[in-house]
């Protein structure tokens, strides 16, 4: 048992993955043609940040750092919000979520 | 035990992460996030941030998504359209991306002084992380709360705009 709890696993693995998510969510951002899903994406890469905020709180101890990632939780929540108002708006006024056709501001 | 669970839980986020990109039905995508952002909880929690865990579940998991996932029912949204109109995402985006990660993953696998995660180094308490919110980080807070309040106007304002504008044409 207490070997189990011994093992490691290095911090640098966490940011790999953070930034794994990053890339990823940055081609989403690229290749998807779905208004949600390009959102999707962005909520995507503001996780992969906040695993990296997470990690670096862990190897400096630091709760700033999380307390930051709390922030950018509300942060993301009220853009999600508002985010998804002006789908739904853009919706009524176009019919369509294909990013292709959403190319100008006015109707 | 660590190694499992971050090799594991690593594992289910990559590939949810993936998914996303896979899947052409928006509902699809959504429900793989929500995937990844639980396993990412979990990722917090092996690093000690109880309270973060808690809270990637019930806002990121629990509010959020089920926002996006309501959207996505309300739209009636079908599958994606496949349509050519990223030519310049394909030839420029996918190597900067590609070029993007190589340097950021250089840079993180050559970094000294990066320690080790193990399970017996203990959680920050939400005790821990409250003081410092509430004593020192307090006005940041307040304004995060009046922020929050100005999206909800915001939302509501723009997801009424489409009625205020009928009514007023009659």
């Amino acid at each position: 048992m207490n070997s189990l709890l011994a093992q490691e696993v290095p911090l640098s693995w966490y940011l790999l993955l953070s930034a794994l998510l990053f890339a990823l969510g940055v081609v989403g951002f690229l290749i998807k043609r779905n208004l949600i899903t390009v959102f999707m994406s962005i909520e995507l890469m503001l996780n992969a940040v906040n695993l990296s905020f997470v990690t670096f709180a862990h190897q400096w101890h630091a709760v700033k750092g999380q307390i930051f990632v709390f922030f950018v939780m509300m942060v993301a929540a009220a853009e999600a919000a508002v985010g998804l108002a002006i789908i739904i708006a853009v919706f009524r006024a176009r019919a369509t979520l294909a990013v292709d056709r959403i190319d100008l501001m006015k109707l | 035990m660590h190694l499992i669970l971050f090799i594991v839980f690593a594992g289910f986020c990559l590939a949810g992460a993936i998914n996303l990109l896979l899947q052409s039905h928006p509902i699809s995508s959504s429900l793989s996030l929500i995937v990844v952002m639980t396993s990412l909880a979990v990722l917090y929690l092996l690093l000690g941030a109880e309270f973060l865990a808690a809270a990637q579940v019930i806002v990121y998991a629990g509010a959020i998504m089920v926002l996006f996932t309501f959207v996505v029912m309300l739209l009636n949204a079908g599958r994606e359209e496949r349509t050519m109109g990223s030519g310049v995402a394909r030839v420029v985006g996918f190597p900067a991306v590609v070029a993007g990660l190589a340097a950021v993953a250089t840079v993180i696998l050559q970094a000294q002084g990066l320690g080790t995660a193990t399970l017996k180094d203990g959680i920050t308490s939400t005790e821990e992380l409250s003081t410092v919110l509430f004593t020192k980080l307090l006005l940041p807070f307040e304004v995060t709360s009046v922020l929050i309040l100005i999206a909800i106007l915001g939302a509501v304002a723009l997801a009424r705009h489409g009625d205020g504008e009928r009514t007023a044409g009659k």
